[in-house]
């Protein structure tokens, strides 16, 4: 019987919930630790092993010069780099940072901000070093990790649904937020994963998945403006937790050009 | 002033948050304990600015992926305070419903997975589970109906997506709500079994003259509302809460450092803050349950944190299931609203103690700005506080440094510290000046 692969779990800028859905797997993580070594995973042990590991789990994006360098200690020690999450995947919510002006920013939050080193950007972990899988999700689907772990587990490449929020609207019977009530969902745009949970809750889908890959977000977004929505409402919703994907960033430049051209000089 | 005697020690992991220890001897005597918070800051206050103020739960959210309801319920309810929106008594109920989902996923996941392993040297809730099988997947079923109560209500069980200004985006389901009744009705009493196996641990000898603060109702557990009480008499509106308390910013730590405002001293927030002054409050069986395992009226002792966590579990698990049985689905979601310009505040109870929000908004609906003073920050100074006391006493005992650091690493995780949430290892590092 193959030796059991080492797992670790690092984490950079983030909330944490990513690295957290895997102790949320309550039923599948007494037969996960079977499956696989947690060899370092420091928000549930004290045991924490040295490497070269097998899987490495990655949360949270680059936001100081010290992250930047401990990601490529993080990628020499491991074979297989996943992120898991939007922050490690796309620069998370934090990556709003970088249409903004980082000092006033840091005085705008901390009384000394003398004592604050941080990078005018946050970034993605594969603008770093290279990534051999990303789990997309604000947060990860627990489903999904443990989908994965297990195909590595057993050697096989690991894979997950690449379609959209928009289909999965469709296979839960969950009528369109967009169609029936005119409201900008990015569910034809965001990557499936979720469960499709916010149309069904009655509101649009506000894209913590991430894009998906096939799709055509300018569109959508010219769509939108047709039925009347403001590049005011449109930009805040594509600038939220995948707001630096690049899919995402392109749409929300694009309208905030045309914003600029059609209301003359905004700032 | 150099430092020729060096160490460090990796230790405090179980815990959210990046964070670490320096301890400085002098002569012997352990002269300064600085608790470093090294997580990188992510500028929420910053970030907030000029978006529409209805993102605000879910972008608040984010700063905390083991407490997010905490952080969508303190910011709903300032922003209600800003827009004058009053809510409905049904609504009222179901942010109690998910509250207490909440409470119970952090405080099963702390309880079982982050803090009883110290009391029996082990490594992890899941080295545990070897010598304690039973203990410890029950703790996790505990855990996962807290989960399932998140998803019901709140559409997922991290960062939930049905929490909006004025109430919900959609009342949950009936028969969905109805199904959870059988496990509410096991949890409690799984719960009640848990806090009397927790209550059999072996708790180290360390009490101080603490000043708990928490919020207080006169006819409820506190969770959403009520006024700032304290254990040396303070009771104040929330509203008055920056008359009585400052953040003070430390150079080791990018979380700022909350204080009394005119004494300077440190405070306590968190189960046994919230027990020990609202003890007469809890759910029968949790009330009946404290006298039962002896924990004492005003109990010192931080270590006995996880005694006060599982009778808070008792208590959220026997709460949820009379809102569960009680459900009426009828009515309205949410209170509509109008913009207009104003500020609002309101402090909520997070799993680990009171968190406060304050806003300000315009009238066309955006942020202006916002300032978010987290459980853990205000407890920062008070933990410096007791390192300083626990490992003193310690020290003069003879303990040896590992066993200091190890010490040191098991007070720190009796409050539960959500550093932010971050890597989750802190070092001790030891400086010796002569």
């Amino acid at each position: 019987m193959p030796r059991k692969p080492r797992l670790a779990v690092f984490k950079f800028a983030s909330c944490d919930g990513c690295q957290l859905s895997l102790l949320d797997a309550e039923d599948e993580l007494l037969a996960i630790c079977d499956r696989v070594e947690i060899a370092h995973f420091a928000e549930a042990s004290s045991d924490l092993q040295p490497g070269p590991y097998d899987v490495a789990l990655v949360e949270g994006s680059i936001t100081t010069d010290e992250d930047a360098h401990r990601i490529r200690r993080v990628r020499a020690d491991s074979k297989f780099l996943m992120t898991i999450g939007a922050c490690a995947t796309a620069g998370g919510i934090q990556s709003l940072r970088n249409w903004g002006q980082i000092d006033e920013w840091v005085q705008s939050v901390y009384p000394s901000p003398e004592f604050i080193r941080t990078l005018a950007t946050s970034t993605a972990i594969a603008d770093h070093v290279l990534v051999d899988f990303a789990l997309h999700g604000c947060p990860i689907n627990h489903h999904q990790l443990v989908d994965i772990l297990v195909a590595l587990a057993e050697g096989r490449q690991p894979r997950v649904p690449s379609h959209s929020v928009c289909l999965d609207c469709k296979h839960r019977g969950t009528v369109c937020s967009v169609v029936a009530r005119g409201i900008p969902c990015l569910g034809p745009v965001t990557q499936s994963g979720c469960g499709a949970i916010c149309p069904a809750y009655d509101r649009g889908c506000y894209g913590c998945f991430g894009p998906s890959q096939p799709a055509n977000t300018t569109s959508l977004v010219s769509q939108f403006r047709m039925h009347g929505h403001s590049p005011e409402k449109l930009v805040p919703l594509l600038r939220s937790f995948n707001a630096a994907a690049p899919e995402f960033q392109y749409a929300s430049e694009q309208l905030v050009i045309l914003g600029t051209k059609s209301e003359g000089s905004r700032s | 002033m150099t430092s020729n005697d060096l160490i460090e020690v990796p230790i405090l992991t179980r815990v959210e948050g990046e964070g670490g220890v320096t301890i400085r001897l002098c002569d012997g005597a352990i002269d300064k304990v600085e608790l470093n918070i090294y997580e990188p800051p992510r500028l929420f206050e910053a970030l907030l600015r000029g978006r529409p103020l209805e993102e605000t739960p879910d972008i608040t959210a984010r700063i905390c992926g083991i407490c997010p309801v905490a952080y969508q319920m303190s910011s709903v309810h300032a922003m209600e305070s800003a827009l004058g929106i009053q809510i409905t008594p049904n609504i009222r109920q179901l942010r109690r419903l998910l509250y207490c989902g909440e409470w119970i996923e952090s405080h099963a996941l702390h309880i079982h997975l982050l803090h009883a392993p110290d009391f029996f040297g082990a490594a992890s809730g899941i080295a545990l589970a070897q010598r304690f099988p039973d203990e410890i997947k029950r703790g996790l079923q505990l855990k996962k109906f807290g989960n399932r109560m998140l998803e019901v209500v709140g559409g997922r069980a991290i960062h939930p997506i049905n929490v909006r200004v004025g109430g919900f985006h959609r009342l949950p389901n009936a028969q969905e709500m109805a199904s959870l009744i059988p496990h509410f009705e096991w949890g409690v009493q799984a719960a009640i079994e848990t806090t009397r196996w927790v209550a059999t641990f072996s708790f180290p000898d360390f009490e101080q003259p603490y000043e708990y603060v928490s919020l207080s109702h006169p006819d409820e557990y506190p969770m959403n509302e009520g006024d700032i009480v304290s254990s040396t008499g303070l009771k104040i509106p929330v509203t008055q809460y920056n008359q009585k308390f400052v953040e003070e910013h430390v150079s080791h730590s990018t979380a700022l450092h909350a204080v009394r405002r005119a004494e300077r001293t440190s405070y306590f927030l968190g189960p046994l803050a919230r027990l020990n002054l609202n003890r007469d409050r809890l759910s029968p069986s949790a009330r009946n349950l404290a006298d039962e395992v002896g924990l004492p009226a005003d109990c010192r002792n931080p270590f006995k944190n996880i005694v006060a966590r599982g009778l808070e579990l008792v208590h959220a698990y026997e709460e949820a299931l009379a809102i569960l049985r009680d459900y009426d689905p009828s009515g309205i979601a949410h209170v509509d609203y109008r913009y207009r310009e104003g500020c609002g505040c309101a402090a909520t109870e997070a799993p680990r103690g009171l968190l406060y929000h304050e806003y300000t908004i315009d009238a066309a609906g955006k942020n202006v700005s916002g300032r978010i003073i987290p459980p853990t920050s205000q407890n920062q100074r008070q933990i410096e506080r007791d390192l300083m006391e626990y490992l003193t006493s310690h020290l003069q005992a003879g303990s040896s440094r590992e066993e200091l650091a190890i010490d040191c690493e098991r007070l720190v995780r009796t409050y539960d510290p959500c550093i932010s949430c971050s890597t989750h290892f802190l070092k001790v590092r030891w400086e010796q000046h002569s």
